[in-house]
């Protein structure tokens, strides 16, 4: 018998919640590098449950960035090394609330790294609290009425941002799920693009992944794969937002 | 004549939460009753009706899977 497919090499096992989707996203971007022949990678970890997610990275080299501070980190990281494969690994609340300026100001720049940013619509680490990116009406820990737009603004969508405001010329902004197989080979392939573009030293890329969040949502696995099918991909549309240079059209 | 393929599964490692169950195409996979040293209930399959089409490996958040190809069949 020969083994076609099994856990990559550089993943290890980790201990997050049942359902949670960040151990498919590590396991894609393991099997991306492999794919790619990157051999000196590293990720610098967001805080939240993107550290949390630690272990999964196994054999990758880490850096945990202060909180919302990771593209910032990275920023000098890329400087100093640029030889190194480079991506952030951070929640939603990480890059998009707390180190928005950061995140904005590393795409401004287009700085040669990947941001992969999971959007779980919550802070989950710290038990589930309201994020810019929670859905309207989404009941959480600090919105137990559910959100109230009229009240604490409308879902933020950074991506859509930096891919159509002038002044901005980042080299890959896609928005990915990982709720069924399509839409994980779909953001595999944007996974690629993204780090494919850092090897040609394109430029910025910030990938979004849609990601189930069973433990905050109060769901059971299968019914935030529904959750997300049904309403979040209608406030949050997969795709491609930024095509990479010579692949338009 | 096709490959066969098969998937094996490393339950001790399942947390149950069943995306594989509902992804795979021919419900080889089914929940069982017992528990894994890790206190959750894990995933069997039935090898009659699985096809190793690997669905279960894409989706799978614990690396439980592992999807191999009989030589020379």
């Amino acid at each position: 018998m020969t083994i076609t497919k099994t856990k990559p090499a550089k993943t290890g096992y980790h201990n997050l919640c049942p359902g949670c989707g960040h151990g498919v996203i590590v396991r894609l971007i393991a099997e991306v590098f492999e794919e790619l022949g990157v051999e000196k990678e590293a990720v610098v970890l967001g805080v939240g449950c993107s550290c949390t997610a630690t272990p999964a990275f196994g054999a990758m080299d880490r850096f945990q960035a202060a909180h919302g501070r990771g593209t910032a980190t990275a920023t000098a990281i890329k400087r100093c090394r640029p030889e190194i494969t480079l991506f952030t690994y951070q929640g939603d609340g990480d890059a998009y609330v707390i180190g928005l300026s950061e995140t904005v100001n590393a795409a401004y720049r287009n700085e040669n790294f990947v941001a992969v940013v999971i959007n779980n619509n919550n802070f989950g680490m710290t038990g589930g609290q309201m994020s810019w990116t929670t859905m309207p009406g989404q009941v959480t820990e600090t919105s137990i009425h559910g959100r109230d737009c009229g009240y604490t603004g409308e879902p933020f969508h950074l991506p859509e941002i930096i891919s159509e405001i002038r002044g901005f010329h980042p080299a890959y902004v896609a928005r990915g799920a990982v709720y069924d197989v399509k839409s994980i080979n779909q953001t595999k392939k944007m996974l690629k693009n993204a780090f494919q573009a850092q090897l040609n030293n394109e430029g910025f890329s910030l990938v979004e992944i849609l990601s189930p969040c069973p433990t905050n949502w109060h769901m059971t696995p299968l019914q935030c794969k529904e959750h997300i099918e049904d309403e979040i991909v209608k406030e949050y549309p997969l795709g491609e937002l930024k095509v990479r240079k010579g692949e338009e059209g | 004549m096709a490959k066969k393929k098969m998937i094996t599964i490393d339950s001790a490692h399942c947390k149950a939460c069943q995306y594989c169950v509902d992804a795979c195409p021919k419900e080889a996979l089914v929940l069982r009753r017992e528990m894994n040293t890790a206190g959750y209930t894990y995933v069997q399959v039935d090898k009659e009706k699985c096809i190793g089409c690997g669905s279960c490996y894409i989706v799978c958040p614990d690396y439980v899977f592992t999807v191999m190809e009989e030589e020379g069949a």
